[in-house]
């Protein structure tokens, strides 16, 4: 078994490079492919230890793949993931199983994550029955020892999943993921099926646990806002890549990938002449598809700055921190070996703030105008 | 959020407020009984199946009190003057006597026991292997799919007389021989049912979930897939009992079934054919027997399906609403009840609060 | 062009089908001992010399594969053999009892489609009226009819008394339809009846599940809402999405039918293929028996097909892949 080389002893889990692509087949006996989703194009990323690393993008970016192969419930197709050293992108079913007991996954619809035909006790029990941990009453005990920890009454231990809210069976999952007290839980966007007043309580679960047990997070989401709450280190996906990534802070406070600021400036803002004065970047077009992505930056036919290099070259994930003049000094944990000039590539979830863009957004300009001189340029006759 | 949720929680919401603390979950299996039980026709049903099944096990008792031998003909009192046989209540046959002078009634009764065990055997053997086939072929998908579904599919399109025939033929008509062929039709189509099934609960996340806790493939199965199937099982078993049975009588009719002189309804009634005229009891009481059999069976597979469906927690709860508020305009004379009221506590039975 | 290689691979499959079920039936009575075979052919009292003759005659004791290879010869060349008991060739049997089968099951399946459609049509548009619940136990008792009971029931109660009081309309056997119209419907209308009441029961509640189903649905209450008339709705938008279940179990029961059908035409007496098929089960007669089971496969097989290409026509998510 393959081990990384991990100078890095806070590196839980890494993916060096990966790949998923989903065949897409035609034909009716003797079924060809016709085409490939590039659902995941070529990712690598770190977590950390005791850190939660949050995966933004839409629908059709690839981070629920993405989050899949890291789980090891999807094998790719090529690339490595390492999980805390050990390579398990190629074992078997069996040697992954005592590995699984290290990565447990929360789900995001509370409804259909859990058997409707079984009682919660069994459920939240399953990981211990699996893995054969613990029976009978210490089974029980244990069960029970996790809903109180979740916020839930143990006294319901025989209630079938029916019987509880919407807050309360995410709970639930989240007990169920517990049990055996992983390393990382992979979160697929847990909270996005809640009503936004029991979002906050969820959350709050989340992070109390990960103080108590020092778990690491995979947090995938779509809403920019709960992310930002959650995350030490954010990714954010387009179409099976990764555009940027950054310490939770630096990317909101300097976003440098066009579709970032996009992104941030259409999330809803909690004080109304922040938003007033906010620019709002409409994007043009549709996300284009998985299987045939475009050429070069795949962002390139929606972005307002884009030029003529974009559709050809793929622009490469380094750090672009020379455009930027701090305005109060760096802030804390960036290291000066980043700042060392352009086009160092980093690992996202790492401590750089690395984007995948030719023309990455500097603080102070607005996408607004970039747009309308991209407008104007292309009404010149060349 | 589906509509199975709300029925759920309304109910266990008025429950839940009756009795307090540690509260068992109701199973699904409590309270399909429950609604099974406020459905008449369904309770007949079952009274039916229920009267049938004792009266087919003590038959040998009934044939003691009546001293009439199942196979023995009684050429005296059996018969009149003319051969031929006789009537209900006459000479102490209480349905008549057959073509050689036997008691109807006792055959009859012998012949719902022949009837019953082939229908309840080769039910429960058949849902066994169609399940367990079914959900093999639905969950691993791939070569192993193919193969067992195209093998169903066969099973399934070949015409199961033909087959019937042949087997009995080159086997010679025997119990057994019925109880294989008829489970080995019957399996196909519960199979194919299951395997429908399967495939769309395997794509819930819940069996995903099990997956990502390392659960292997037959824990899966077992835990995750089959409680989610044991309902439309059921429902599909109890509809095949009466087929088990009609293809039982169908095959003793044609002679490949059961021979004389064991009594089968079927070979009674191939034989009363000749009889129309002389003897009416003949062709009437077995074939009522065998109506009646499959009709209770019918109705309770069919009841049970809706007992299944929360979807009729609202009509009995309406019908229960309606037989209330008429007898509560009985009651209280011309005054008519108000009907606000009455639909307004339904209303607030079928929303209930979410904990 | 994708019609005519889906047609292509589906004749293929079914032929690979039929030949399958031949073989199949063909080595089934392999099993059975020569010389069982060749005393019921040629009766109990036969003397081992009369056996001995009839086994050389239909050759019956040359070794098994040399008799499949003659089979299968024959079978590619159209020939389906001759009857071990009379002698006359298979095909012309078959197409001789061939007319009341299909009089039987064209006229049957007719009438159960329009009862049964019709009737399922109406209660799903009059749910839970009278018409609805009254049907609704039709249903449930048409169910539960076994096709020869039906049958019995028809003959002891309604032909017999009709008859000996002297109304001769209806009749047993069989009267083609070259006979006139008359003596064709008394033969038949019986047998059409008995074979029809369990489909139509089928039908019924299958088309008023659906119907019930899909009326249901939204866009029915969008069209409601444009302001259709009812018929119309009921018909143009909610029957054309009922139709397609309907026509699955249509393609399943034409494959079953075959079992109906030889109850039924022995029932009354039909001399249809089924109960000469029967009849040839008991007397070993191999030929016949194999001739009667590729005719039911090649016309399961076809009406699959058929059935197939109306589902992709009717239902136009259904492409032909």
């Amino acid at each position: 078994m393959a081990t990384a080389n991990d100078t890095d002893g806070d590196v839980l889990v890494r993916v060096e490079n990966a790949v998923k692509y989903f065949p897409v087949k035609a034909g009716g006996f003797l079924r060809h492919t016709v085409g490939q989703v590039h659902a995941v194009d070529d990712v690598s990323l770190v977590i950390e230890r005791g850190k939660t690393l949050g995966l933004v993008g839409e629908t059709g970016s690839g981070k629920s793949t993405l989050a899949r192969c890291v789980a090891g419930l999807i094998p790719v197709t090529s690339g490595k993931v390492y999980l805390n050293g050990t390579e398990i992108t190629q074992l078997s079913r069996r040697a992954m199983r005592p590995l699984r007991r290290e990565v447990q996954m929360i789900f995001q619809d509370p409804y259909s994550s859990l058997n409707p035909r079984r009682r919660v006790g069994a459920i939240i029990g399953d990981p211990f029955a699996i893995h054969k941990t613990a029976t009978g009453a210490e089974r029980k005990r244990m069960v029970q020892e996790l809903m109180e920890r979740v916020g839930l009454n143990p006294e319901h231990f025989n209630r079938f999943p029916a019987e509880f809210s919407g807050g309360q069976r995410q709970r639930i999952g989240v007990a169920r993921a517990l049990a055996l007290r992983p390393k990382l839980i992979i979160c697929d966007e847990p909270v996005s099926a809640l009503d936004v007043s029991i979002q906050a309580q969820v959350l709050n679960l989340l992070s109390d646990l990960q103080a108590e047990y020092g778990l690491s997070y995979l947090f995938i989401a779509h809403d920019l806002e709960v992310v930002r709450h959650v995350s030490d280190k954010v990714a954010v996906m387009y179409l099976g890549r990764i555009g940027e990534a950054a310490p939770a802070d630096s990317l909101y406070s300097q976003p440098r990938h066009p579709y970032t600021v996009a992104l941030l400036s259409a999330a809803p803002a909690a004080d109304p002449d922040a938003a007033a004065a906010r620019q709002r970047i409409i994007l043009t077009g549709d996300v284009p598809s998985p299987i045939d992505p475009p050429a070069g930056c795949r962002f390139h036919p929606r972005c307002p700055k884009a030029q003529e290099i974009c559709g050809r070259v793929e622009p490469p994930l380094v750090t672009h921190d020379d455009l930027d003049v701090p305005k109060a000094g760096p802030p804390a944990g960036w290291q000066s070996a980043d700042a060392a000039g352009p086009g160092v590539p980093g690992i996202p979830g790492g401590e750089a703030h690395v984007t995948a863009c030719h023309f990455p957004v500097v603080s102070g300009e607005t996408l607004a105008s970039a747009r309308t001189a991209a407008i104007a340029a292309e009404r010149e006759p060349a | 959020m589906s509509v199975t949720e709300l029925e759920f929680d309304a109910h266990l919401a008025e429950e839940g407020q009756a009795s307090g603390g540690p509260v068992q979950g109701r199973t699904q299996w409590q309270l399909t009984w429950r609604r099974l039980r406020s459905d008449r026709v369904s309770m007949i049903a079952l009274a039916v199946i229920v009267i049938m099944v004792l009266l087919a096990i003590f038959a040998p008792a009934i044939a003691g009190l009546t001293h009439h031998a199942v196979d023995t003909a009684y050429p005296v009192n059996g018969e009149n003057e003319d051969g031929n046989p006789v009537g209900p209540g006459v000479n102490g046959f209480l349905l008549g006597t057959d073509s050689t002078g036997r008691d109807l009634l006792v055959r009859v009764l012998y012949g719902a026991r022949i009837s019953l065990f082939v229908g309840v055997v080769t039910t429960l053997i058949a849902t066994v292997l169609g399940v367990a086939v079914g959900l093999i072929a639905g969950y691993f998908g791939g070569i192993i799919d193919t193969v067992l579904a195209r093998f169903t599919d066969a099973v399934l399109a070949f015409p199961y007389i033909v087959l019937a025939l042949a087997l009995a033929v080159v086997f010679g008509p025997s119990l057994t021989i019925i109880l294989v062929m008829i489970t080995f039709f019957s399996w196909a189509g519960i199979a194919r049912i299951v395997r429908g099934q399967t495939l769309s609960i395997k794509e819930k996340e819940y069996v995903e979930a099990a997956r990502s806790l390392g659960a292997g493939p037959f824990r899966i199965m077992f835990f995750d897939i089959l409680p989610n199937l044991l309902a439309p099982v059921l429902v599909i078993g109890t509809l095949y009992i009466p087929n088990a049975v009609v293809f039982e009588s169908t095959l003793s009719y044609l002679g490949l079934g059961v021979q004389p002189p064991t009594p089968s309804w079927g070979n009674m009634l191939s034989d009363a054919q000749n009889f129309y005229q002389v003897a009416w009891w003949y062709l009437v009481f077995p074939a009522a027997a065998l109506l009646i059999t499959t009709l209770a069976f019918n109705l309770l597979g069919d009841g049970i399906r809706d007992a299944m469906d929360p979807r009729t927690e609202k009509l009995i709860a309406a019908r229960r609403m309606r037989r209330r508020q008429t007898r509560r305009s009985a009651n209280k004379g011309n005054k008519q009840a108000p009907s606000g009221l009455a639909v307004g506590g339904a209303a607030t039975a079928d929303t209930g609060t979410k904990g | 062009m994708a019609i005519v290689g889906y047609l292509i691979r589906r004749l293929l499959t079914g032929l690979v089908v039929v030949w399958l079920v031949a073989t199949l039936t063909f080595f089934l009575f392999f099993t059975r001992p020569v010389e069982t075979v060749a005393r019921n052919l040629a009766g109990h009292a036969a003397t081992p010399q009369i056996i001995n003759e009839v086994i050389a005659n239909l050759g019956l004791n040359q070794p098994i594969m040399t008799q499949y290879w003659h089979f299968l010869n024959n079978l590619v060349h159209g020939n389906l053999g001759y009857s071990y008991y009379t002698g006359e060739s298979v095909d012309t049997m078959l197409r001789q009892d061939l007319p009341p089968t299909i009089s039987l099951v064209l006229g049957g399946m007719i009438l159960w489609l329009i009862v049964g459609l019709s009737v399922g049509i109406i209660s799903a548009t009059r749910a839970r009226s009278v018409f609805d619940r009254v049907s609704s136990v039709g249903v449930l008792v048409g169910l539960s009819m076994p096709a020869f009971v039906v049958g019995e029931l028809l003959i002891g109660f309604v032909f017999q008394p009709l008859y000996s009081h002297g109304f001769h309309f209806f009749n047993t056997g069989y009267a083609g339809i070259t006979s006139g119209p008359g003596p064709f419907f008394g033969h038949m209308i019986l047998p059409w009846i008995t074979l029809a009441t369990i489909q139509a029961a089928v039908y019924t509640r299958l088309s008023r599940g659906q119907l019930l189903e899909t009326l249901g649905e939204d866009y029915i209450r969008t069209a409601r809402a444009k302001g259709l008339s009812e018929r119309r709705v009921v018909f143009r938008h909610g029957v054309r999405a009922a139709l397609t279940p309907v026509l699955s179990q249509l393609g399943v029961d034409l494959g079953q039918l075959l079992g109906g059908v030889v109850v039924v035409e022995t029932v009354y007496g039909l001399g249809g293929i089924g109960q000469i098929s029967v009849e040839a089960v008991f007397q070993d007669n191999l030929p016949v028996i194999i001739g009667f089971v590729i005719l039911a496969a090649i016309f399961v097989v076809v009406a699959n097909i058929v059935v197939d290409l109306l589902y992709a026509a009717l239902d136009p998510r259904v492409r032909i892949t």
